[in-house]
């Protein structure tokens, strides 16, 4: 917002009361209101609003205060923001960014614990990526900003409280790239938001056990980077998909269908993915655990892979 | 059935008067609105009148205005400006006709939404603008499109789905837009443009409260009665006059949507009244008499150029042909479509220039056989230019095509020669 005074924020309590989760905290004391706009409850709209003011020239960061907020705006995201510059036949561009957080927390009920990534990915002109750590979030929302492209940020609602030191200098993560977490020989683990975290504490009792992880973040929701993912395989042949998003149309299903049409003949095993349960997430803490992927499945899963 | 307790709420907790800007009502009053199945009895203009007695809107009725200006002798436009909007609406009228002639030909295909019976709308309106003013319109949009500036030849194309068509084929009849004229499109789902305008005059806003540039432009957004029953209507009408935006939200107001009456779906019909309601003026206007629409428009467009917010107008109007070229428009009333048809805008309009000596018929006849002429060539354009090659698919997916990904050899995708053949895997 420094360098370019195009870049605006709007979405509800943005402003004034710095974010639901204190995300925008203190821009609007020092961009003023109309930079840091607290929209009126209606998604619909005021996406849609972000995006005309995109075709005429500005950058807006659109938040969904939750991430599930944001099927109020399906119709917005994906006749306007996907299909736009399209139908115009390239005229008009939307360099939007819509971002929020998202995902399974801690017991906050089914519709505050949603994944729309998958709802979101096959609305063609979009792209989405997800966060995981301190420095892939600045990354990749200075990528997003700059991108000419409407790019969707997935932040998660567990991962706000994590501490990383990061290079004082400007850095930008690329949209389309894959991040190398930790590499191996024995297994290709791909991985996105809080699972990176899960699949790393299952990566410390792998290690112990003798197993050889190779761990990428694939960030890129849409499109997949399938050079770095690619590589993978052909060194590991074995692929294990840990995510949070529903086991039926997740990201999880499609990078399956990518990995089995591209990489098939370097596959020692089927690819295996774990995805939280098709289950809207319940309230009860015993019950919201075993809807999504706990370190100990991952474990086990790496084990029998690598039978 | 109008309900009576609707002109008379207080906005309550509103600290300015001047935000209950009072709808005021502009043609005679109609006694009744034609629906197929029953008739409306409106509130008399005395009992609305008095209630409103007090406050003024800085909208002035066009009675007032048409009686002043009679008492001083003369007239609402000049010979030049009388020209201009009756060729524009002859453009629209004749346009129209022909898309349905190339329809019928099979040379246009899919959804398309005409204009007949309409244009004082949209000529009342747009010939108002400036270029860096922006128009959103609906499917409905062939007309818009042309008052606002894009040519014949290339709205043509576009139905012809060519590439020389102002969206290169790919948009189609319900999805004009034009960079140059600030044509933001053409949508095929009522509603859904609406809020794209209100984010065009937020851009307005910001350039002149953030980026201290010198902006007037304004925004106009136009849609059917249809429309005012849908969520994201409410929506922006709340925003726009919270952040106070350089917007006109223009209904169009034909009575139909598809086959269900405005009557059989909308609690209380009178559109106008629901801008108050979020304080802005609302203003009802005879959308089939273009001088009333222009200057109705005049004020609503000042206003905002003024930075003195939206407004709301409700144009009553009538679509002389079915809602699509698919539609066998079987349930209006026969005695509906001549009641309208007698109220031909295009045919007024001549009236008028002749009665009052602005133009005699033989330049209007001139105007009219340059129209057709025009037409013609843009249906020759159309019809000799190329239709979309391969290599046309992928572009535009992106403004930048990185966004396609890195293929499994490390390229991105659009670097693969077969892109731009239109055959990449993507």
């Amino acid at each position: 917002m420094d360098r370019d005074p195009h870049v605006c924020v709007m979405g509800e309590d943005v402003g004034h009361y710095g974010g639901s989760y204190k995300v925008t905290k203190g821009l609007a004391d020092k961009f003023g209101d109309l930079r840091v706009l607290d929209t009126p409850i209606c998604e619909n709209a005021f996406t849609g609003m972000g995006i005309g003011a995109a075709m005429t020239g500005l950058r807006p960061v659109i938040e969904g205060m939750n991430m599930g907020f944001l099927l109020l705006a399906f119709n917005q995201i994906s006749n306007n923001c996907g299909m736009l510059h399209y139908t115009s036949g390239g005229q008009f561009t939307i360099p939007v960014v819509i971002r929020g957080p998202g995902g399974v927390g801690r017991q906050l009920g089914a519709e505050h614990s949603q994944r729309l990534e998958s709802y979101f990915q096959s609305i063609p002109g979009i792209q989405m990526v997800a966060c995981s750590t301190p420095y892939n979030a600045k990354g990749l929302m200075k990528a997003a900003i700059r991108s000419e492209n409407p790019v969707i940020l997935f932040e998660h609602v567990l991962l706000y409280n994590l501490k990383e030191k990061i290079p004082d200098e400007e850095y930008i993560c690329n949209l389309e790239e894959a991040e190398m977490v930790r590499p191996g020989e024995h297994i290709t683990i791909l991985t996105y938001s809080r699972m990176r975290h899960h699949v790393m504490q299952a990566a410390k009792t792998l290690v112990n056990k003798g197993y050889d992880p190779e761990v990428i973040d694939i960030r890129s929701l849409k499109p997949f980077d399938l050079y770095t993912i690619g590589n993978s395989v052909k060194k590991t042949h074995r692929v294990l998909i840990v995510e949070e998003c529903m086991r039926t149309g997740g990201i999880g299903a499609s990078l399956t269908a990518a990995i089995n049409e591209n990489f098939h003949d370097y596959l020692d095993a089927p690819v295996m993915c774990l995805s939280s349960q098709d289950v809207p997430t319940p309230y009860a803490g015993t019950l919201e655990e075993w809807t999504v992927v706990q370190p100990a499945q991952i474990v086990t899963a790496v084990e029998q892979l690598c039978q | 059935m109008a309900t009576s307790f609707s002109a008379t709420l207080p906005l309550h907790g509103s600290q300015e008067n001047r935000l209950l800007l009072p709808p005021i009502r502009l043609a005679p009053l109609p006694s009744s609105f034609l629906g197929s199945t029953r008739s409306l009895t409106i509130p008399s203009s005395r009992r609305l009148y008095h209630a409103h007695a007090a406050r003024r809107s800085p909208v002035v009725g066009v009675q007032e205005v048409v009686k002043e200006k009679k008492v001083t002798n003369s007239l609402l436009i000049t010979k030049e400006e009388g020209l201009v909007l009756y060729e524009d609406m002859i453009l629209g009228r004749s346009f129209e006709d022909m898309c349905a002639q190339m329809y019928y030909r099979g040379k246009m295909f899919g959804f398309v939404h005409l204009y007949n019976g309409q244009e004082a709308v949209s000529t009342g309106f747009i010939k108002l603008l400036t270029q860096s003013d922006s128009v959103v319109s609906t499917y409905r949009d062939h007309v818009h499109a042309l008052s606002k500036g894009v040519s014949a030849r290339a709205v043509m194309s576009e139905l012809f789905g060519k590439v020389t068509g102002c969206c290169r084929g790919q948009g189609g009849s319900m999805h004009m837009f034009s960079k140059e004229h600030n044509m933001l499109g053409g949508f095929a789902f009522i509603g859904e443009g609406i809020p794209v305008a209100t984010g065009a005059a937020f851009t307005s806003k910001y350039k002149r409260e953030v980026l201290k540039q010198d902006c007037e432009d304004v925004t106009v957004a136009f849609f059917g009665d249809g429309t005012c029953n849908n969520g994201q209507f409410y929506e922006c009408l709340n925003m726009a006059a919270l952040y106070k935006l350089p917007i006109i939200f223009v209904v169009e107001n034909n009575l139909w949507a598809i086959g269900m009456s405005h009557l059989r779906s909308t609690s209380d019909p009178e559109i106008w009244k629901k801008g108050p309601a979020f304080g802005m003026p609302g203003v009802h206007v005879d959308g089939m008499d273009v001088l009333k629409v222009r200057e109705v428009a005049k004020e609503a467009v000042m206003r905002a150029r003024r930075g003195e917010g939206p407004t709301l107008v409700e144009c009553e109007t009538y679509r002389f042909r079915g809602h699509s070229l698919a539609d066998p428009d079987e349930l209006r009333d026969a005695a509906e479509k001549a009641k309208y048809a007698a109220r031909d805008p295009i045919t007024a309009l001549k009236k008028y220039l002749v009665e009052n000596k602005l133009a005699s018929e033989g330049e209007l006849k001139t105007i009219e056989k340059k129209i057709d002429e025009l037409v013609e060539e843009a249906v020759e354009f159309a019809d000799a230019s190329p239709q979309p090659g391969r290599s046309q698919l992928l572009e535009n997916v992106f403004a930048d095509p990185k966004g396609f990904g890195i293929g499994p050899d490390g390229r991105y995708r659009c670097e693969d020669p077969k892109f731009t053949e239109g055959t990449a895997q993507v």
